[in-house]
C-alpha cells in the first residue's frame, strides 16, 4: 500500500505490518498522534483501508478518547483568562494582541506549531486580573503591550530546543 | 530457567539484595523480610507493598530474592491441577480490589469451567479515580508482582494470552512493565514452556486514551478489540463470552499483586488477615486535608479513625474534620458519626459509599459538601460514554440542579427532585459508572441535608465555597483609605476619603481582592 504522500510515509510503514488487525487500531492511533502530534484526516483514511473498517469506525474512536486530537497543537500552550475579573480588567484585549501578532484565532495553532492559544475558564486568579498562562508560566496583570515581550521569550525556547 | 535453576538463584539473589540494602536508613530488617523504617510505615501491614520502595522494579532477580515467582513454579511443578488452583483461591475468599468487592474464586472458577478454544486473562490497570494511586505505584515499584498473579490465573483458567490495559498517562509504569515483561520472558517465567512445562503465557500491553469509563470490564474489553469503550448488554458474563467472543476474566491490580502471596503462604494466612467477609489488606491513598498524605495498607476491617488519625496524622493545620471521600465519583461521603467503623466492602456499603479502589478524600470544615458533589457530578457527566439515557441526560440534569442551587436559584423541592432522579439513575443505568454516579449526590444529601438546606432555602454557604453565595461586606472599622476602591476590578466599592466605603453587590464579582488589600481587615465575607 503506497500513496505516494511523503508525510504519510512514517505511518504507511508502521502499518506494514501484516499481523495488525482490527484490535490494534488504538495502538494505530497513539503512533500516529505521538509521531503527528494530531491524527490527521488523511491518516485516518489510511488506517481505515489498512485494516478494511469503515472511516467512520476510525473516526468514532478518535473522537471517544479525550487523549486523541484531531487539531494539531503547539509546543507552547497559551491560555488567557477570560473569567469575569479578568474580562472587566481587559483580557480581551490581550487575547486579540494575542490572535493579532500569532495571525490565529482562538483554539486554534500556528502554523510553524510553535503557538496555540486556548480559551480559558477562570484560573483562580482573579486578584491579579488578567491573567495568562503559558504552558506552567503564570503571568498577572498582562497589558496587551505586555505580549510581544511573552512572546518572544517562547520563540527563543523552542528554537534552542530544535 | 528451569525449577532447579529458580531455587538456586534465590539464595544468590537475596544475597546480592541484602548487601545492597546493607546500612540504608529507610529500611529495616522486619521478619525474614525488610520494611521501610519509620513510624508511619511500622503502623501499617504491608503485604501487597510488601516489596515496594524496597526491591529495584527494574531488575527481576531482586522480586525473586524475596521469593518472588516462587508461588508460580510450586503449582507448575507439583503439577497441582487447575481445578485445585480455582479451589485454593475460592478458599481464601480475595475480593476484587478495583471497586465493586467481587469474589476473585468465583470468577476464575467460571471462566475454568466455561469449555472454550481460547480463554484471556486482562488486568485492568485503568485507574481513573481522582486521589487513587496505588495501582500506579504498584506497577512502578512491583510489577512482576502483577506478572506472576496474572501467569497464575491464567494457569488457573486455562488461559494462554494476557493483555495489561494501561493508562498512558502513566508513562513510567508502562516503561517498568514493558522491561518487567521482557525480563521475565528472557528467563521462562513468561511465554513458551514457562520453566520448561507445557504451561505458555504470553502479555501484552495495551495503553487506555483517557476515557474513565473504560475501567467498567466490558468497555475495556470493547477498547482493546479496537472500538469505541462503550459496555455491553450484560447478556452474558465475560467469564463465558468476553474478549473476542471467548472466556475472559478481568482483574483489578492489586486484586492480582495478592495472588502470589495467597499460594505462597496459603488460604488461611489469607483469611488469618483482615474481616471475616473481606480477608486481606487494603492499599488506600490518604489524600486531601490530611497531615500526612500517602499510601496506607491496612488489614481490613480497620476502623476509620485509626486510618485517619493513628497513620495519617490527623487533620491538616488542625482544621475540624468534616468527611471522608471514598470510593471517587462513585463513592460517598461519610461523616464524623461513623468514624469508628470497620472498613470493608460490606460497612462502607452500608452507609452508602463503597470501597472503590480505595481513594480516600479527607474533607474539613472549609470544603462545602454540596460543591463536593458537584465536583464528582461534573467529572461523571464528561465521563459517561453516552450509551444509555440514564446516565447521558440524567447526570447532566443533575449537575445543572446542583449549578442551580450553587449559584443561590435553588428552591427546597429540588432537593426532593435530586434525590428521586438519582435513584432513578442509580436503578436504570447500564453499567457501574452510570449506577454509581450518583453515590456523592445521595450521601451528601443523607449526611448533610443542613447544607444542602442552607443553599437552596436560605441562600447561604455555610463553608464560604461557593462564590455566589458570598457576600462582601466593608464594616465600621473601615478607615476611607481607598485602596480597595482602586483595586477593585470592577470598580464596585464607593466612598468618600476618610469615611465608611460601601460594595455595591449587584457588580462585585467575589474575587476577594479587597479583602486582602484592606490594611485594618475591615472587610469580612458572609
Amino acid at each position: 500500500m503506497c500513496t505516494g504522500n511523503e508525510f504519510l510515509q512514517p505511518l504507511e510503514a508502521f502499518l506494514a505490518d501484516d499481523k495488525l488487525t482490527e484490535s490494534d487500531l488504538i495502538e494505530i492511533l497513539h503512533f500516529t498522534q505521538n509521531h503527528f502530534g494530531y491524527i490527521p484526516d488523511e491518516a485516518q483514511l489510511l488506517i481505515a483501508k489498512r485494516l478494511k473498517i469503515p472511516t467512520s469506525r476510525v473516526y468514532g474512536v478518535v473522537t471517544f478518547y479525550s487523549y486523541f486530537t484531531q487539531v494539531p497543537k503547539g509546543d507552547n500552550q497559551i491560555s488567557i483568562c477570560l473569567g469575569t475579573a479578568c474580562y472587566i480588567k481587559g483580557a480581551q484585549n490581550v487575547l486579540n494582541e494575542f490572535e493579532k501578532q500569532l495571525g490565529i484565532s482562538s483554539g486554534e495553532t500556528t502554523a510553524d506549531r510553535h503557538f496555540s492559544i486556548n480559551p480559558t475558564r477562570c484560573l483562580g486568579d482573579c486578584s491579579k486580573a488578567p491573567v495568562v498562562m503559558v504552558n506552567d508560566d503564570i503571568y498577572s496583570r498582562v497589558e496587551p503591550g505586555d505580549v510581544s515581550k511573552i512572546l518572544a521569550k517562547y520563540r527563543s525556547d523552542s528554537q534552542e530546543a530544535r | 530457567m528451569n525449577f532447579q535453576e529458580l531455587r538456586d538463584l534465590q539464595p544468590i539473589a537475596r544475597k546480592k539484595l541484602d548487601e545492597r540494602l546493607a546500612g540504608n536508613p529507610d529500611v529495616e530488617i522486619y521478619g525474614d523480610g525488610y520494611r521501610l523504617s519509620g513510624d508511619y510505615f511500622r503502623r501499617q501491614t504491608r503485604v501487597v507493598l510488601r516489596n515496594s520502595d524496597i526491591i529495584d522494579p527494574l531488575n527481576i532477580e531482586e522480586y525473586i530474592a524475596m521469593d518472588g515467582y516462587r508461588a508460580l513454579a510450586d503449582i507448575l511443578e507439583k503439577e497441582i491441577s487447575p481445578a485445585n488452583v480455582v479451589e485454593t483461591m475460592i478458599e481464601a475468599k480475595l475480593r476484587g480490589r478495583g471497586g465493586a468487592g467481587f469474589p476473585a474464586g468465583r470468577k476464575w472458577k467460571e471462566a475454568h469451567d466455561y469449555d472454550a478454544e481460547r480463554k484471556y486473562v486482562i488486568c485492568n490497570a485503568d485507574e481513573g479515580d481522582p486521589g487513587a494511586y496505588m495501582d500506579r505505584h504498584i506497577l512502578e515499584s512491583d510489577p512482576h508482582a502483577v506478572l506472576e498473579g496474572m501467569a497464575i490465573a491464567a494457569y488457573a483458567i486455562g488461559a494462554d494470552y494476557g493483555y495489561i490495559y494501561v493508562r498512558a498517562e502513566y508513562p513510567i509504569a508502562v516503561k517498568r512493565l514493558r522491561a518487567a515483561i521482557a525480563q521475565a520472558e528472557e528467563r521462562k517465567l513468561l511465554g513458551d514452556n514457562i520453566l520448561g512445562t507445557d504451561f505458555c503465557f504470553h502479555l501484552e500491553l495495551r495503553l487506555g486514551a483517557g476515557a474513565f469509563v473504560c475501567g467498567e470490564a466490558t468497555a475495556m474489553i470493547e477498547s482493546i478489540e479496537g472500538r469505541r469503550g462503550m459496555p455491553r448488554f450484560k447478556r452474558h458474563r465475560t467469564a463465558h463470552k468476553g474478549l473476542f467472543g471467548m472466556p475472559t476474566i478481568v482483574n483489578n491490580v492489586e486484586t492480582l499483586a495478592n495472588v502470589a502471596g495467597i499460594y505462597r503462604n496459603g488460604p488461611e494466612w489469607f483469611k488469618s488477615i483482615g474481616t471475616a467477609g473481606s480477608p486481606g489488606t487494603k492499599v488506600f491513598a490518604l489524600v486531601g486535608k490530611i497531615a500526612e498524605p500517602g499510601l496506607v495498607e491496612v488489614p481490613m476491617g480497620t476502623p476509620l479513625r485509626e486510618i485517619i488519625y493513628n497513620i495519617g496524622g490527623g487533620i491538616k493545620d488542625n482544621k475540624k474534620f468534616k468527611a471522608v471521600q471514598t470510593g471517587g465519583p462513585s463513592g460517598g461521603c461519610i461523616p464524623e458519626q461513623f468514624l469508628d467503623i470497620q472498613v470493608d466492602f460490606d460497612e462502607l456499603v452500608r452507609i452508602g459509599s463503597i470501597m472503590g479502589s480505595g481513594g480516600m478524600v479527607i474533607m474539613d470544615e472549609d470544603d462545602c459538601m454540596v460543591d463536593i458533589a458537584r465536583f464528582f457530578m461534573e467529572f461523571s457527566v464528561e465521563e459517561s460514554c453516552g450509551k444509555c439515557t440514564p446516565c447521558r441526560i440524567g447526570n447532566k440534569r443533575i449537575l445543572e440542579l446542583l449549578n442551580k442551587i450553587i449559584h443561590g436559584d435553588g428552591r427546597e423541592r429540588d432537593l426532593d427532585y435530586l434525590k428521586e432522579l438519582s435513584l432513578v439513575i442509580r436503578d436504570t443505568s447500564l453499567c457501574g459508572l452510570g449506577q454509581s454516579a450518583t453515590n456523592p449526590v445521595l450521601s451528601t444529601l443523607k449526611y448533610f441535608e443542613d447544607e444542602y438546606k442552607a443553599h437552596a432555602i436560605d441562600k447561604k454557604c455555610p463553608a464560604g465555597v461557593c462564590k455566589a453565595l458570598k457576600h462582601y461586606y466593608i464594616s465600621d472599622a473601615c478607615v476611607g483609605c481607598g485602596l480597595c476602591m482602586r483595586n477593585c476590578p470592577t470598580n464596585c466599592i464607593s466612598g468618600e476619603p476618610r469615611s465608611k466605603h460601601t460594595i455595591n453587590q449587584e457588580s462585585c464579582v467575589q474575587c476577594g481582592t479587597c479583602v486582602n488589600v484592606c490594611p485594618v481587615k475591615a472587610i469580612h465575607v458572609e
